[in-house]
């Protein structure tokens, strides 16, 4: 794949390495062609808020000086990365697409930030996102929208859009996303890549700038399976920083995303999620999915149909939970402290400076979105809302445990459709929020989930993507499921589907 | 600080007349663990300000609590020694509401899941004993604390700009949620401050927190209402917010017991609301006023898994429990051999940890008792403070107790020396020589005074010398005062027997 060795923006991630740890290439060279791309394409695609030049080229140098003396270098060493906006590093700025925060340089770096600097990848900078990754299409950055390097008039979704436009625009081979919804799985979709939100408490929170804590989970994105899991077994792991870390094993997605490609799904049982199907499925998001299906089938999976009622009721339930806790979450954003202070004149008192802060701070989905979380919360209305919320939350628990008694793993398209127009569903909230209908259950059962491309919709020649969901602490699978389809698909395209993106 | 009006108050003994009582004291105690609730700043008072925070106690974005698990063990302990039922399983609940001390704009709190719940604890008033229940003790983290500078009043409105010091915030603490208290009317503040007290004791024989109170480490809210006597339903509440000496506790239940009969007996209505206590003029003023109970949108902590203390764990700790507060008294008491009822008067003064340590010290226990319900009591009532809050120490005091056995200080002479170690002279030592406090226990100069004395009361010297020593006083007067008190007047009065025989 991309194995032209001239061009390293092409490569893999774990070919890169490759090069860099054999001395074919140095990690200064890699990261220099990578700055490279982004000052020719990056006014056109917007993937990045801050590029760090200047940090990256000293890590790749020490990369360099570490195999100079002869150190083992890690399987990502030297590799540059573009991580989401959303996880403070260190003296960075760090704004999650938010003007509320413009200015902030953290004092500490998240625990992936800091896993990855452990591990020698490249941060090459951070990516748009919509404003604290609450969107789907990355125009609520306070920034202005990421666009998606297959059609610049489309939106690369969200609220990880920068990160996966960063890797189709062969900005950055890795990216790193944050899945409260499906922000990593659908921008995934979207742009034809792959994302993988792991399972609930895997990956470390401490330093993931909070939108909805008990949905959040970081995880990799990447333009291929294996480079996706590389990535993986990087960021996660116990960390006793975060209480609802989980402190067992990293399950082994690489071997699984070897096993995957080398031998396929045979014996896999595999479930189609009967509720993500049918109308307003776009037909060649159906298309791309079912022959999919049927690939995967004709490699020995055996396929069942699972009925799962209460996905119905996710979506909802979601939009009462997560604007719930976002509303607690950024009521620390109150000018005190750090970032933006608005009216700090002497005459306004505490209470006005954070009250014209947080209105002009703030983007109109931010605020919609606290609001309805504050009256979800609400005395007398907590039970209607947050309480039944809850219930539902459970339901949707109990039918992916049924479903997994069943099937080793539940499958469906990752979004109804492709990507659509930049400013399209702006002013119609719903239609937004739909765009993760299919993404959001695993987030509210805390389970696994993954999005590999499935191929373009004859349509509009949009890249489909086809969702993988495992039970928790079971990541292994979705990378053996997706590793044996991203290569049934290469082999039956001759191509990975990236060398199908317009030149920038 | 002034008082915008004068409050109207009835009589407190008319008061009760009509009016029964309503109390609920809710006392939160600061832990004295090393490190804070839910990070690992440490928690020492009286760091430089912002000297003592991190990420996680600042609020900062993307920041993570992590439960301290010494204070849940302080907390169960806490709860063992209140006879309360130990959760099984319970979680931690954001209180939401926002306030720039502060940092995350929701206090990390328990909400319907409390750690211990459902209690008592005796306290004893005027010999009768009363179990005050008590609700639940959770646990929660402080705030930073505001310093509010210009204006009048000290507080946030009309100041002209605010401090924050944050290292407080994050310190982890037990709020203690009595049941409605009701007692006899007249010994409702007594029995409020008995509970205070008698819990401060229980906090420091756990060893969980030094409960200081003029440091903030423990901090008291008075609920109280009245209602009409024989009425069931309870009347309206006020809260007077951080009362925080155990008189200001007997104070502003007193205070408001007046306060509410004033406004129901001439026909007002209470408003519920947050009250402030002041110290030096021993009123309550009115603070927020909460006519809608204040929706802090409580929900379960997302961040923090939920704490399940194991019932082996309970039991374990329930074995370390130190001997009751009361167990311990009676052995004291029977030590000291005093009454039971002296003791209570030595409790309810607040002075129990200051004659054991005065005794410790080297003093006699009646000494050390006499000195601290007797001078130093009515020092620190006239100052309107704790006796613990006097600016001596209980080493020192077992000093002016050392010198009076040696002869070297009348009773007189030691009050004087009392009088200026509180004044800030020093040691018990420098007083004495920066002041010239010695006994006179030279005879020679006594004889001379004596002599002096003779001479200049002849009359009287006639009497003695003819056998009336009734009249030996009016010498030893004009000699103890023309040696300024400075001579032991049984020697004095030998010294004259002798030289009038
Ligand atoms: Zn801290």
């Amino acid at each position: 794949m991309y194995a032209s060795g001239s061009d390293a923006i092409r490569r893999t991630a774990a070919d890169l390495a490759a090069a860099i740890a054999s001395g074919e290439l140095s990690a200064v060279e890699v990261t220099q062609a990578h700055l490279d791309r982004i000052a020719k394409v990056d006014d056109k695609v917007k993937a990045f808020l801050h590029v760090d030049a200047q940090g990256a080229l000293a890590a790749a140098a020490a990369v360099d000086a570490k195999r100079a003396k002869g150190e083992r270098l890690g399987p990502l060493a030297g590799v540059p990365l573009a991580l989401k906006d959303v996880f403070t590093t260190r003296g960075v700025p760090t704004t999650c697409g938010s003007r509320i925060l413009e200015g902030w340089l953290p004092p500490y770096d998240a625990t992936v930030a800091r896993r990855l600097r452990e591990a020698d990848v490249v941060i090459i900078g951070k990516t748009n996102m919509d404003e604290f990754a609450m969107g789907s299409s990355t125009e609520n950055s306070a920034y202005g929208p990421t666009r998606n390097p297959w059609d610049l008039e489309r939106v690369p979704g969200g609220s990880g859009g920068g990160s996966a436009a960063s890797l189709v625009a062969f900005e950055a081979p890795l990216a790193i996303g944050s899945d409260t919804g499906g922000s990593i799985r659908q921008p995934a979709a979207v742009t034809g890549t792959v994302g993988v939100k792991p399972t609930y408490g895997s990956v470390s929170r401490y330093g993931l700038v909070a939108f909805s804590s008990s949905l959040d989970q970081g995880g990799p994105c990447a333009r291929t399976v294996l480079d996706a899991a590389l990535l993986h077994e990087i960021i996660a792991g116990h960390d006793p920083l975060d209480s609802t870390s989980i402190d067992m094993p990293v399950p082994p997605v690489v071997a699984a995303a070897r096993r995957g490609a080398d031998e396929g799904v045979r014996g896999l049982r595999i479930g189609v999620v009967k509720q993500f199907d049918g109308e307003g499925y776009a037909p060649g998001v159906r298309q791309r999915f079912h022959e999919s299906v049927e690939l995967l089938a004709g490699l020995g999976a055996e396929v069942v149909e699972i009925d799962a009622p209460s996905f119905d009721h996710a979506l909802p339930a979601y939009y009462l939970i997560a604007p719930s806790e976002c509303s607690s979450n950024l009521a620390r954003f109150d000018a005190m402290r750090y970032g933006l202070r608005v009216g700090d004149d002497g005459v306004h008192s505490a209470e006005e400076v954070t009250a014209l802060t947080r209105e002009a701070g703030f983007g109109p989905e931010v605020k919609r979105r606290i609001m309805l979380g504050t009256y979800a919360l609400s005395s007398g209305y907590y039970d209607a809302y947050y309480g039944q919320a809850q219930k539902v939350r459970t339901l949707i628990i109990r039918d992916f445990e049924k479903a997994f008694e069943r099937v080793d793993v539940l499958v469906s398209p990752t979004t109804p459709t492709t990507a659509f127009k930049i400013g399209e569903r702006v002013d119609d909230p719903v239609s937004m929020y739909l765009a993760d209908l299919c993404t959001i259950p695993t987030n509210l059962a805390g389970n696994a989930g993954m999005s590999v491309p499935c191929g373009l919709a004859p349509e509009d020649g949009l890249p489909v993507g086809f969702q993988i969901l495992a039970p928790a602490l079971q990541d292994d699978r979705l990378y053996r499921v997706g590793a044996a389809l991203e290569a049934a698909l290469e082999d039956r395209w001759g191509h990975p589907i990236l060398e199908e993106v317009p030149a920038l | 600080m002034s008082i915008a009006k004068t409050q109207e108050l009835l009589g407190f003994d008319e008061a009760l007349e009509r009016y029964d009582p309503v109390m609920g004291l809710e006392v939160h105690v600061e832990l004295g663990t090393n490190t804070k609730m839910f990070c690992s700043c440490p928690t020492e008072f009286g760091a430089a300000p912002n000297t003592q925070v991190c990420p996680t106690c600042l609020g900062l974005p993307g920041s993570l609590p992590v439960v301290n698990g010494a204070a849940v063990e302080g907390a169960i302990r806490i709860g063992l020694a209140l006879h309360c039922e130990i959760a099984q399983w319970c979680r931690f609940a954001r209180k939401n509401y926002f306030y720039p001390d502060m940092p995350k704009n929701f206090q990390t709190s328990q909400y319907d899941e409390p750690i211990s719940y459902n209690g008592y604890l005796d306290v004893e008033v005027d010999g009768r004993s009363f179990r005050i229940g008590i609700e639940r003790a959770h646990m929660e983290e402080d705030t930073g604390k505001s310093t509010h500078v210009g204006g009048a009043t000290g507080r946030i409105h009309g100041a002209d700009y605010s401090l924050v010091d944050y290292n407080r915030a994050g310190i982890p603490l037990i709020e203690i949620v009595t049941k409605p208290i009701e007692v006899p009317g007249h010994l409702a503040p007594a029995v409020a401050r008995a509970y205070v007290t008698e819990l401060r004791e229980l906090i420091r024989a756990l060893g969980v927190s030094e409960a200081r109170m003029e440091r903030g480490q423990m901090r008291c809210d008075v609920n109280l209402s009245l209602r009409p006597k024989g009425e069931t339903k309870f009347g309206t509440r006020s809260e007077t917010k951080n009362v925080n000496s155990l008189r200001s506790v007997e104070r502003a239940t007193r205070y408001e017991i007046q306060r509410h009969a004033a406004v129901l007996a001439s026909g007002g209505r209470i408003v519920q609301e947050t009250r402030h206590f002041h110290e030096n003029e021993g009123t309550t003023t009115s603070g927020r006023v909460k006519e809608e109970a204040e929706d802090y949108r409580y929900f379960p902590e997302p961040d923090l898994v939920p704490v399940a203390p194991s019932r082996e764990w309970v039991e374990q700790l329930r074995g370390t429990l130190p001997q009751s507060p009361t167990v311990h008294r009676r052995r004291l008491a029977a030590e000291w051999g005093i009454s039971e009822f002296d003791m209570q008067t030595v409790v309810n003064a607040g002075a129990l940890e200051q004659i054991v340590a005065t005794i410790d010290a080297g003093a006699p226990s009646d000494q050390a008792r006499k000195w601290w319900t007797g001078e130093l009591a009515r020092v620190a009532n006239e100052r309107g403070v704790d006796v613990g809050e006097l600016p001596i120490t209980p080493a020192q005091v077992a000093r002016v107790v050392g010198l009076i056995q040696g002869g070297e200080l009348t009773d007189k002479l030691a009050r004087q020396v009392v009088e200026g170690v509180l004044a800030g002279e020093g040691d018990p030592d420098a007083v004495v020589a920066a002041r010239g406090l010695k006994v006179v226990s030279d005879d020679s100069a006594l004889l001379a005074a004596i002599d002096a004395a003779i001479a200049a009361n002849a009359a009287v010297a006639e009497k003695i010398r003819a056998g009336n020593h009734a009249a030996v006083g009016v010498i030893i007067g004009a000699v103890m005062k023309s040696t300024r008190g400075q001579a032991d007047a049984a020697r004095v009065r030998e010294l004259v027997l002798g030289r009038l025989s």
